[in-house]
């Protein structure tokens, strides 16, 4: 105790560090002016930033136009938003039913109650499942009507955003198991299969999505016999979920591999067969360390949804350029694309934060 | 148990009579499936009277194509045309790639910067690229080029030679001179001759540690050979300058703002992904390694080139080629802005011969060569990069 007492620190008149290496001072000096050749590209970055950032906030805020209509705005100096408030619904919802409207936002509002609910690892059970299988089915059932009293709408009409996410939720629903189906195949021992199955894979990576939408929309009619006919969203979504399998496939291929034969063995031990095995033991664990990586193809698959463009589906893309095609607001297309990218933006931004968030708490766990 | 009941197990229990069952109910399966397909497809194509076959290459295509490679004329057939649209699906590609890797390195680099502001401009820059379609981009920019940018008329100059406006960018060059052909000649040479230089350099210092200047050397090689050849064929300095005649340039060299477009938007997505593959690289090689190097007294530049380098470049490459690859596949997307590529081509030959299946396969076809050579170079690239251990 004595011993203590003596070498304590003393409490008032510590040394402190120089002032120049703490607080504000010390932060620019360690990350902006360390040394002169950071010094000099923090000077040339703020000059840059100085040049651009005021100009396009001018633009963008101070100068703009909100709620006019376009005649007024071709004679603003700033952005226009006008283009995009005014069009709000239509490139939001395309051409659905204007009094209709609220069923494709409530679609909408429960695929976003879902994924906010799924958020969160710890509410991931059976009962979540059978929510997402009763919210989809809501979700066709208001996109397309015909039950309890809706009004049926053609699958023609639907469009904008709720498309979009129509094609990108329901391709990576169907592509899963069929990717997870294709992965397993690829690992089989039996020739056949395993063969069958990589030239599907690599047949498939190796050749891009517009081709294989092509296929959908051009060549599908034919493969059909007479008489039955597929409408084009179906078409698109066919092409989109074969496509994005085989990139999931490559995914669970990697947490396949990743196992140790030592699983395989012990499950074998136990005296599961091959379909007790993956089912209880290996896919559980690789599904689970393949997580990260699938929502980056979730990502992707968002964002591949706007090659419909090409095929002439009406998704956000089509109906922003539609919108841009109307004399009255041709030229503002800054301002649209702005909104629309800002719009995938938040999209893939906070999926890429989730697996971000994901990938730290499943590291923690192990 | 004996092994004598183990061997009465019932046939249709054994794995590998089961397995053989199995495979062949999978392969009359699939061969059902495609003969159900191609069945129907025949019909269909008997009843809409659509002959099939690659006969229609041999015919007249009778469109013609904005911007091409080689000489080409409405007159010629569908198979040039084509061909012209995978020149310029390699043209597009190759600049994107050169250009994508300078940019996403450069990105990379400033990710794992010490300057804290250059660290957050790049990892915005990295979240927004990586986070907007490609496609919307494509558009953005197009949109941009023909929005922002005046007629010929009034076109820009920002620097001599140099004309944007909506048509497209016009840029002087050199105007043709015999002297040009032996430029390149010795440009090829001087850069054959530093790769065995190079190699003979390497073979003596591991003999005799003797230290050869191969940089220097090498560059003055580069540099001087092509001088040389240009002072002695007269030294030709005359530009072919684009000039406005009626309502466009002529002369000089045009980009058209399509394939502007479609290469500022690849290559401003693309460089996001690489930026990322090369600080994951970066941040590969402990930092050990290079306190290693530096301990047994390697200068900088060696240790960067000896140790640091092939350490992160094997961790690079096999990502960075699947984005290189990537960019190609991307590229067909030109067909949505018109810069005439392979698909809009074929889109446009399947659309006027109506041979759509011919068409599709052959765009597959093209795309899956294209991914085949590179994944076998990977092959072989992995093969030699391969960690030797001991």
């Amino acid at each position: 105790m004595v011993e203590n007492t003596t070498h304590s620190e003393p409490s008032g008149d510590d040394i402190r560090p120089p002032k120049a290496s703490i607080g504000v001072i010390g932060w620019l000096r360690a990350n902006l002016f360390d040394g002169w050749l950071n010094s000099v590209l923090t000077l040339v970055t703020l000059f840059v930033l100085w040049k651009t950032i005021p100009p396009f906030f001018r633009w963008a805020f101070v100068d703009s136009l909100w709620f006019t209509d376009g005649a007024v705005c071709r004679d603003a100096p700033g952005a226009c938003w006008s283009a995009v408030t005014t069009n709000l619904r239509f490139i939001i919802f395309g051409f659905f039913p204007y009094e209709l409207q609220w069923r494709p936002l409530l679609a909408m509002l429960i695929l976003f109650f879902l994924l906010f609910y799924s958020r969160d690892r710890t509410h991931w059970n059976k009962y979540l499942a059978y929510g997402w299988v009763i919210g989809l089915f809501l979700m066709g059932l208001f996109m397309k009507g015909g039950l309890f009293g809706l009004t049926p709408v053609d699958s023609t009409q639907w469009g904008g955003l709720p498309l979009t996410l129509l094609l990108s939720v329901f391709g990576l629903t169907a592509a899963y198991p069929l990717g997870v189906i294709l992965a397993l195949g690829r690992q089989s021992s039996m020739p056949a299969v395993k063969y069958l199955c990589i030239i599907y894979i690599e047949l498939i990576r190796g050749v891009p999505l517009i081709s294989l939408l092509f296929m959908g929309s051009i060549i599908f009619p034919l493969f059909l016999p007479e008489g039955i006919t597929i409408n084009s969203i179906l078409r698109a979504q066919v092409a989109i979920i074969l496509f994005t399998a085989a990139y999931i496939a490559e995914v669970v291929r990697g947490g396949l591999q990743g196992m140790s034969q030592g699983q395989y063995e012990a499950a074998d031990s136990l005296g599961l067969n091959y379909v007790l095995t993956m089912r209880l033991v290996i896919l559980p664990q690789a599904l689970k360390i393949v997580i990260p990586p699938t929502v980056s193809i979730l990502i992707s698959a968002f964002k591949d949804t706007s090659l419909v463009v090409i095929i002439a589906l009406f998704d956000l893309l089509k109906t922003s350029q539609t919108v841009l095609s109307n004399p009255e607001w041709m030229g503002f297309s800054r301002e649209v694309y702005l909104f629309v990218a800002i719009l995938y933006f938040l999209g893939c931004f906070s999926m890429s934060n989730y697996s971000r968030r994901l990938e730290r708490e499943l590291d923690r766990g192990y | 148990m004996t092994i004598a009941d183990a061997e009465k197990v019932p046939f249709y229990l054994n794995p590998k009579v089961r397995a053989v069952f199995f495979q062949i109910g999978v392969l009359c399966m699939v061969g059902l499936l495609a003969w159900y397909l191609v069945s129907n497809t025949l019909t269909n194509l008997e009843r809409q009277n659509i002959a099939s076959g690659f006969g229609f290459i041999q015919k007249e295509a009778a469109f013609e194509i904005g911007e091409s490679l080689i000489s080409y004329g409405s007159a010629d057939t569908y198979g040039r045309a084509l061909f012209v649209g995978v020149l310029n699906t390699l043209k597009v590609s190759l600049i994107g790639i050169i250009a994508t890797v300078i940019l996403g390195t450069i990105v990379g680099v400033a990710r794992l910067s010490s300057n804290w502001l250059v660290s957050r401009l790049s990892k915005i820059y990295i979240e927004v690229m990586q986070d907007v379609p490609v496609l919307l981009q494509l558009f953005f920019w197009y949109a941009i080029f023909y929005e922002s940018l005046p007629s010929p008329r009034q076109a820009l100059n920002p620097v001599a030679g140099v004309f944007l406006c909506n048509r497209g960018v016009a840029v002087a060059i050199p105007e043709a001179h015999p002297a040009h052909a032996y430029i390149l000649s010795t440009l090829v040479i001087a850069i054959v001759a530093v790769f065995f230089l190079r190699r003979w350099a390497k073979t003596r210092q591991e003999q005799t540690g003797k230290y050869f200047p191969v940089f220097r050397v090498g560059l003055g090689l580069i540099l001087g050979l092509p001088t040389l050849a240009w002072v002695a064929f007269g030294s030709p300095t005359a530009m072919d300058v684009p000039v406005l005649q009626g309502f466009n340039f002529t002369g000089g060299m045009t980009l058209s703002p399509e394939f502007i477009a479609l290469l500022l938007g690849l290559v401003l997505y693309t460089a996001a992904f690489v930026a990322e593959v090369v600080r994951a690289g970066i941040q590969s090689v402990s930092k050990g390694q290079q306190e290693a190097a530096m301990a047994i007294g390697l200068r900088p530049n060696l240790v960067l080139n000896l140790v640091i380098l092939p350490q992160a470049l094997r961790v690079i490459i096999p990502p960075l080629t699947s984005q290189m690859l990537n960019l190609t596949k991307n590229s067909s997307l030109a067909v949505a802005i018109g810069y005439p590529d392979f698909v809009s081509v074929a889109n446009t030959t399947m659309n006027q011969t109506g041979q759509s299946i011919e068409g599709v396969a052959l765009i597959m076809l093209v795309y899956l060569m294209f991914s085949l050579s590179t994944s076998a170079f990977m092959n072989w690239y992995n093969k030699r990069a391969r960690l030797v251990e001991r």
